[in-house]
């Protein structure tokens, strides 16, 4: 699969998918649809959507570090301009933003 | 086999002389004491095994954490091994972190404070800090770590002024992430068992700074 090919690199804007669909998901609900930056690339991981289910988690898919703005996040966010949420999201939850 | 462990327990309770007060198991506890009885007795796990893993489980504390954090505070290169590669400086102090998948420690500055939290459920990095406590696996926490960790700092005792910058992590995948705590002013000369004991679990999640340094262990003061 050529998503397993990592597509972005440290400072590429990106905006996590907004999908909605049952299983076993590492994508928090709150950041769907957010945009943000690729902090750190991690390498490959097998994949905990099928792993969760028995199956062997193939094929590995990028894991990333992903930073945020809290500002951008949150709506109401406290005045701290500077605060930042970083969160660790697979590539297939990933599109260039 | 044996289907009634709460039975069981009972007599257990009044084998070793004084009386237990009686309480009823839970569905769950009754559900894993059924279990373990089915695995010992088809053989798939021994007691010594069963007894091997409550060790282990117990042997698994922030007291590990607090070592290294402590190490690092005195020594420079330490704290670079650490920070570049986390597992290998654990195996230099005889800390068994092979069990993580990835695991990366994060630094705090003047300017910077980390903090740490799984939104998703309670990933935590065992090896090194043993079992999360209660707090961290509440909603509550999980909930407002990521949109309120100022407000979450101030209940745990610390307000930080809006010119130093929170970063919170959400550790949803496959990476464990331990909060190196600023080293507190006044502890120089401190040896590194003495400032292991400033070295909170709390102050490893992030929630709070290391503590203050002990009165009366400043030897320039």
């Amino acid at each position: 699969m050529s998503e397993s090919s990592g597509r972005f690199k440290p400072g590429d804007r990106v905006r996590v998918r907004a999908e909605d669909r049952p299983g076993h998901i590492r994508t928090p609900f709150y950041i769907r649809g957010k945009s943000g930056w690729v902090e750190r690339v991690y390498g490959e991981f097998l994949n905990p959507e099928s792993l969760a289910y028995g199956r062997d988690g193939l094929p590995k898919r990028p894991l990333y570090l992903v930073g945020f703005r809290q500002a951008e996040v949150w709506e109401k966010y406290e005045t701290a301009p500077k605060d930042k949420l970083y969160i660790d999201i697979y590539e297939h939850w990933l599109e260039p933003a | 086999m044996s289907v009634d462990p709460s039975a069981k327990q009972n007599e257990t309770t009044q084998e070793h002389g004084h009386p237990h007060p009686k309480h009823e198991l839970s569905y769950h506890a009754k559900r894993i004491y059924a279990i373990r009885e089915l695995l010992l007795e088809k053989g798939v796990v021994t007691r010594e095994d069963i007894q091997a893993q409550i060790d282990y489980q117990e042997a698994r504390s922030p007291a590990n954490g607090a070592r290294l954090v402590a190490r690092a505070w005195v020594d420079p290169k330490f704290k670079a091994r650490l920070l570049a590669d986390p597992k290998a400086a654990c195996a230099e102090m005889g800390i068994d972190a092979t069990s993580l998948n990835e695991f990366v420690v994060l630094e705090n500055s003047e300017k910077v404070r980390h903090m740490v939290v799984c939104t998703l459920c309670s990933c935590y990095p065992r090896p090194i800090l043993g079992r999360p406590p209660d707090w961290y696996k509440s909603f509550n926490y999980r909930a407002r770590a990521v949109n309120d960790p100022r407000g979450v700092m101030r209940e745990f005792g610390q307000e930080l002024g809006a010119d130093i910058e929170v970063r919170v992590h959400d550790s949803t995948a496959d990476i464990r992430y331990l909060v190196l705590p600023l080293r507190p002013p006044g502890t120089e000369g401190m040896s590194g068992e003495e400032l292991a004991k400033l070295v909170t679990r709390d102050s490893m999640i992030g929630v709070v700074d290391a503590l203050p340094a002990l009165p009366g262990s400043r030897k320039n003061a």
